[in-house]
């Protein structure tokens, strides 16, 4: 699949129980509709954890396809590479406007252990995702994480979130998007939230130093055939917490590294660190305006740029938290809050389920 | 200190050396050398490294002091752009010996490989000094600026010395011990007698030399010598037009 | 042989403002003028090097180009026409200095930056924080830590700039003593690097130790262990963009009483600084080089190798890389110098742009970018050009010419004479001493504090405050006029085309 870069500006949303307790997602629906003036109905989606539990142990990848000969192929491929324990069509309510969706289809998957002589299967299943998005002509995987889903398309978020029935999941985090890209390539594939293994992310801005964080991805064998900004995070937070293993704090403090003025006054051994890590993962450094909420299996995280160029609210409620880009997103789905703030330029909002099985 | 350095890599055996004689050892011997690079390399220290077998190319380089002995035949690279010191082979050494050295004396008991003592320089009362008693290869002395070569030819092997001998040389002197045909020297040299001198100049080197590899020394200045001396300071200076 | 050569420029004394003063005659170098009851034009010595014009307090002195008529040829062009009688009458080898004037393709003037308008916004670089901060050094593929979150992973060495400008290496010999001073206080004040060139270290200048690329070339001028620790950096020299494949040689003329003891070399002798090192007939001897220096400085200094931009230079810096040198310099063939043959300067090299691009892309096609880090020169003119090259893939630039300039060159290509009017390329005292470091350092500073402002500007437009951000990212370049191929070597997209 094939379109043009997008600068978009946006809206994104996100709540977590830390607590690991399931919700519906009409919650987070209601939350995206309240900023609905943000967005110009070219994008919406939804990136939801722990909606699979009994096959939480399986790769479910949603897939969007042009046409029928590319699910033909992408299915040979997947017959080659997986064990394929079960594929369905993603269900969807057809009666609310939504126009032209791809075919929708969702596979849960198994990694054939001849295939981990060399490899580590995450590395395994991140090379076939990028196999597929650039190289099989027609198809793209939306998601590829275990237990979890993106749903997104063309279209204002609270009517994709219908369209794709989110009321009928239950999840522990849900993050969303609506977007307002000022070209209008109407590709289902383009709308937030970006995925990888099971990190997704929801971005509001548009990220300057896009062209060198994908080509110092492409050195480490990301292909990003999706030409948006949004993609990097994604494939960057892989890169630094998964493959480099980074603590999240560490993979915050490349991303959206300190100035240097704020390194210099540092205590010796923290500045030792922030040095080193400004020196090698220069190239990783978001620059430009952005936040994002980034979900992975075991929590949620929010960012700003270094500067605060974009806005972002949080707040918690016993177990919860939620992060959005307008307090009344929050307001409107939980109107007694324990704390509302406004997180500080590149200081990383985490959330992190209690009890991780 | 004596240290076995078998199968030891190059640089934890140099930083040993380089960090027991910042602390003031005086005097070390390595045992079961087998090519490791750089000993003695950037050392300032006056200190005595002994080398049983084989050391590794660079002998020396940047070397400012010590002095270096080695029991066996040792390769390429040895007094690299070396400073001051002295370097004793009992044995042959391989290619480009003595490369930009500007001080300080090498040593070598049998044959010198291609390109000994390029670049060469001398200044002032710091003047490099290189003995080998064999034969040597091709551009010996090439682009030599300054310092002193001495070649002796004890062997008996032949050539003595390889082709374009001193091509390029713009100062210093090579003296060989035999006729070096004039076909083997580079067109930037003149070919001339020994003086007396001449004669008191490598008397004293080679007095040295002969007591610590055991020569004749009468036998040794009993032969005829060839002097070689730069044409010119300035080689190539009529070959550009501003 | 009697000269044919008509004189390049022609001398016009205005007589009427002229108040014989006297001033342009001693400011004048090149003999070019004499006092003969008025001053008197010697048309054929005069190099255009604006001395007399500038120091004549009643602007009497014009210079223009010698209007003589040559009959017009596509082919034959007077300067091909002037070679051949100058070669005629000498039989030598056509000598000249700085870098290539030749009408090649300018491949800087043919890429245009980026800049954000509301999708992304700009950052106002007059309030906001804009960081130049660059640290040359080979970097790891990854940090590790350990288990009480203490940094692992010991980096190796790394060198500061506080501005991605640094200066070229030019030799004491090919410039003065007080050249050399100027370069050495600007680089400290500046927070960034002089290079010694191949000439070694003059006492008076070893104290700038921190912002000092130390050279060590085929000659081995003044190479010791001291000076090689006396140093930020240790450069290798396996070449220049101005004469690639071909060596240094300062003439015996100019090795005076410091200059020799700096060298290391009696006065009066040729130095001789030939291509190729002796020491160096393989990748692997670049290796053996580059860890005998690495020896010779306890691993704390970055080992720099420079080269000329030639066809095959992506394979070349790669081994480069391969062969453990922490920084890679990538010198085009407009690249200045003292001295060169014509034939070679005009004619031997490609263009830096092309092979940065390909140098840079090589590497990262190969997972090593991160082992080395690159910087360019070979004509750097303008902070534009800087910004270019960073995003094309650079650490950093290196200037030479331009730093000439701003203390007081005219680009006359005379630098070979030793008869520099400036007090810059000569080393003859009475003119060196035109040249006051304090002032000349002053100049130099401010030349890079405006590139330094410039950049910024150019940061604060591309949206983005931190040159890292910019390092690599050819996405912020679009080609104007430039065909497919190019283009596609550049690694960036004709003007027109969106993300």
């Amino acid at each position: 699949m094939k379109i043009d870069g997008i600068p978009s500006g946006c809206a994104i949303s996100g709540i977590m129980s830390e607590e690991g307790r399931r919700i519906d997602g009409s919650v987070i629906i209601k939350s995206i509709a309240c900023m609905h003036d943000r967005s110009n109905g070219l994008g919406g989606g939804f990136a939801a954890y722990g909606i699979y539990p009994k096959r939480k142990d399986q790769y479910a990848f949603h897939m969007m396809y042009d046409n029928i000969e590319s699910k033909e192929a992408t299915e040979e491929f997947f017959k080659d590479a997986f064990n394929v324990d079960k594929d369905e069509p993603i269900p969807t309510f057809r009666e609310n406007g939504i126009s032209n969706p791809p075919i929708l289809w969702r596979y849960f998957l198994e990694v054939p252990e001849n295939r981990l002589k060399f490899i580590t299967e995450r590395d395994y299943v991140m090379k076939t995702v990028m196999k597929i998005n650039s190289e099989i002509e027609g198809a793209f995987v939306a998601s590829s994480g275990k237990d979890m889903g993106a749903f997104k398309g063309v279209g204002y978020p609270e009517d994709i979130g219908k369209f794709y029935k989110l009321e009928d999941y239950s999840a522990y985090i849900w993050t969303a998007h609506g977007r307002f890209p000022t070209n209008t390539p109407g590709w289902w594939g383009g709308a937030h939230p970006f995925t990888l293994l099971d990190w997704s992310v929801v971005h509001n801005g548009e990220i300057s130093s896009y062209g060198i964080n994908k080509r110092y991805l492409e050195m480490f064998g990301y292909r990003l055939e999706l030409r948006t900004d949004t993609e990097v995070i994604a494939y960057l937070f892989d890169l630094l917490v998964r493959r480099h293993k980074f603590s999240t704090d560490r993979a915050i403090m490349a991303l959206a590294t300190p100035f240097w003025k704020d390194i210099d006054r540092m205590e010796p051994e923290q500045k030792k660190i922030a040095i080193a890590i400004r020196q090698v993962y220069g190239s990783t450094l978001l620059n430009g305006p952005f936040s994002i909420i980034i979900g992975h299996s075991n929590g949620m995280i929010g960012l700003n740029d270094r500067i605060k160029l974009r806005p972002m609210t949080a707040a918690r409620k016993d177990d919860m938290l939620y992060m959005a880009s307008e307090e009344s997103a929050i307001r409107e789905i939980a109107p007694d809050l324990d704390e509302v703030w406004s997180p500080k330029a590149g200081t990383a909002v985490i959330g992190a389920l209690r009890d991780v099985e | 200190m004596r240290i076995d350095a078998k199968g030891m890599h190059y640089r934890p055996l140099n930083k040993i050396i380089r960090e027991a004689a910042a602390s003031g050892e005086k005097e070390f011997e390595l045992d079961n050398i087998g090519g490791q690079r750089y000993i003695g390399t950037g050392l300032n220290d006056s200190i005595k490294i002994t080398i049983n077998g084989t050391p590794g190319n660079d002998l020396g380089a940047f070397m400012n002091g010590p002095k270096i002995i080695v029991n066996a035949n040792a390769q390429d690279g040895i007094a690299n752009t070396m400073n001051a010191g002295e370097i004793v082979i009992h044995g042959s050494v391989g290619d480009i010996i003595g490369y930009g050295m500007r001080g300080g004396k090498l040593y070598i008991k049998g044959d010198a490989g291609y390109r000994v003592g390029i670049h060469m320089k001398e200044y002032k009362k710091q003047v490099p000094v290189i003995i080998a008693g064999g034969t040597a290869g091709d551009f010996f002395g090439e682009y030599m600026a300054g310092g002193i070569m001495i070649l002796l030819g004890m062997n008996g092997k032949a050539p003595l010395v390889g082709d374009y001998v001193g091509t390029g040389m713009h100062g210093g002197v090579i003296y060989i011990r035999g006729k070096v045909d004039p076909y083997h020297i580079g067109k930037e040299v003149s070919c001339l007698e020994l003086g007396e001198e001449d004669m008191k100049l490598i008397g004293a080197y080679l007095k040295e030399y002969c007591e610590l590899f055991g020569f004749d020394f009468n036998e040794v200045m009993g032969g005829k010598f060839t002097k070689l001396v730069p044409l010119s300071l300035r080689p190539y200076g009529s070959m550009y037009v501003y | 042989m009697e000269s044919q050569l008509p004189a390049e420029f022609v001398v016009d004394v205005d007589y009427e403002k002229c108040r014989r003063c006297k001033r342009c005659v001693m400011n004048c170098s090149f003999s070019a003028l004499e006092f003969k009851d008025k001053v008197t034009p010697n048309h054929r010595q005069c190099v255009a090097c604006h001395r007399c014009a500038t120091f004549c307090p009643e602007s009497a002195i014009t210079i223009h180009e010698n209007p003589l008529a040559y009959r017009y040829g596509y082919n034959w062009t007077p300067e091909i026409r002037k070679n051949i009688l100058k070669q005629a009458e000498s039989g030598g080898i056509i000598l000249t200095g700085m870098g290539n004037p030749k009408p090649y393709p300018i491949y800087w003037d043919h890429m245009l930056i980026d800049a954000c308008q509301v999708t992304n916004p700009s950052i106002d670089p007059l309030r906001e924080p804009m960081e130049l901060r660059t640290y040359l050094g080979a970097k790891p593929e990854c940090l590790e830590f350990n288990s009480d979150a203490s940094l692992k992973t010991e980096l190796a060495p790394q060198v500061k700039i506080d501005i991605p400008v640094v200066f070229a290496a030019m030799s004491y010999g090919a410039i003065s003593l007080n050249a050399h001073k100027a370069l050495a206080m600007a680089a400290k004040r500046m927070g960034t690097l002089m290079n010694t060139g191949e000439g070694g270290l003059h006492e008076d200048i070893a104290g700038y130790s921190d912002n000092i690329i130390v050279q060590v070339a085929s000659g081995r001028f003044g190479v010791t262990s001291k000076y090689l620790n006396n140093s930020a950096i240790v450069e290798i020299k396996i070449g220049q963009g101005a004469k690639p494949g071909i060596g240094g040689h300062l003439p015996g003329e100019k090795v005076g009483e410091d200059i020799s003891k700096t060298r290391m070399i009696p006065a009066g002798t040729d130095a001789l600084s030939p291509a190729p090192h002796h020491d160096i007939y393989s990748i692997e001897d670049l290796s053996q080089l580059i860890y005998a220096i690495k020896e010779a400085t306890d691993y704390r200094k970055p080992v720099s190798v420079k080269i000329a931009a030639v066809h095959n230079v992506a394979a070349i810096a790669s081994g480069i890389v391969r062969a453990g040198a922490d920084i890679v310099v990538i010198d085009g063939f407009r690249g200045g110098t003292g001295a060169a043959p014509m034939i070679i300067r005009d004619h031997v090299g490609i263009p830096v742009e092309l092979a940065l691009a390909a140098v840079d892309d090589r590497l990262r096609q190969e997972g090593i970018r991160n082992r080395a880090s690159i910087l360019v020169g070979g004509s750097i003119r303008q902070s534009a050009d800087v910004v270019k090259a960073i995003a094309l893939g650079a650490d950093a630039c290196i200037i030479g010419t331009a730093s000439l300039i701003a203390m007081g060159c005219r680009v006359c290509q005379k630098c070979y004479t030793g008869n520099c009017a400036w007090g810059i390329a000569t080393q003859k005292p009475e003119l060196v001493r035109r040249l006051n470091p304090e002032v000349a350092s002053d100049r130099l500073c401010n030349l890079l504090s405006a590139w330094g402002h410039e950049i910024q500007e150019v940061l604060g437009s591309l949206g983005i405050n931190a040159i890292e951000s910019l390092r690599g990212s050819r996405e912020r370049l679009r080609g104007v006029g430039l065909g497919q191929e190019a283009l596609d070597i550049l690694g960036i997209k004709h003007a027109g085309i969106g993300q």
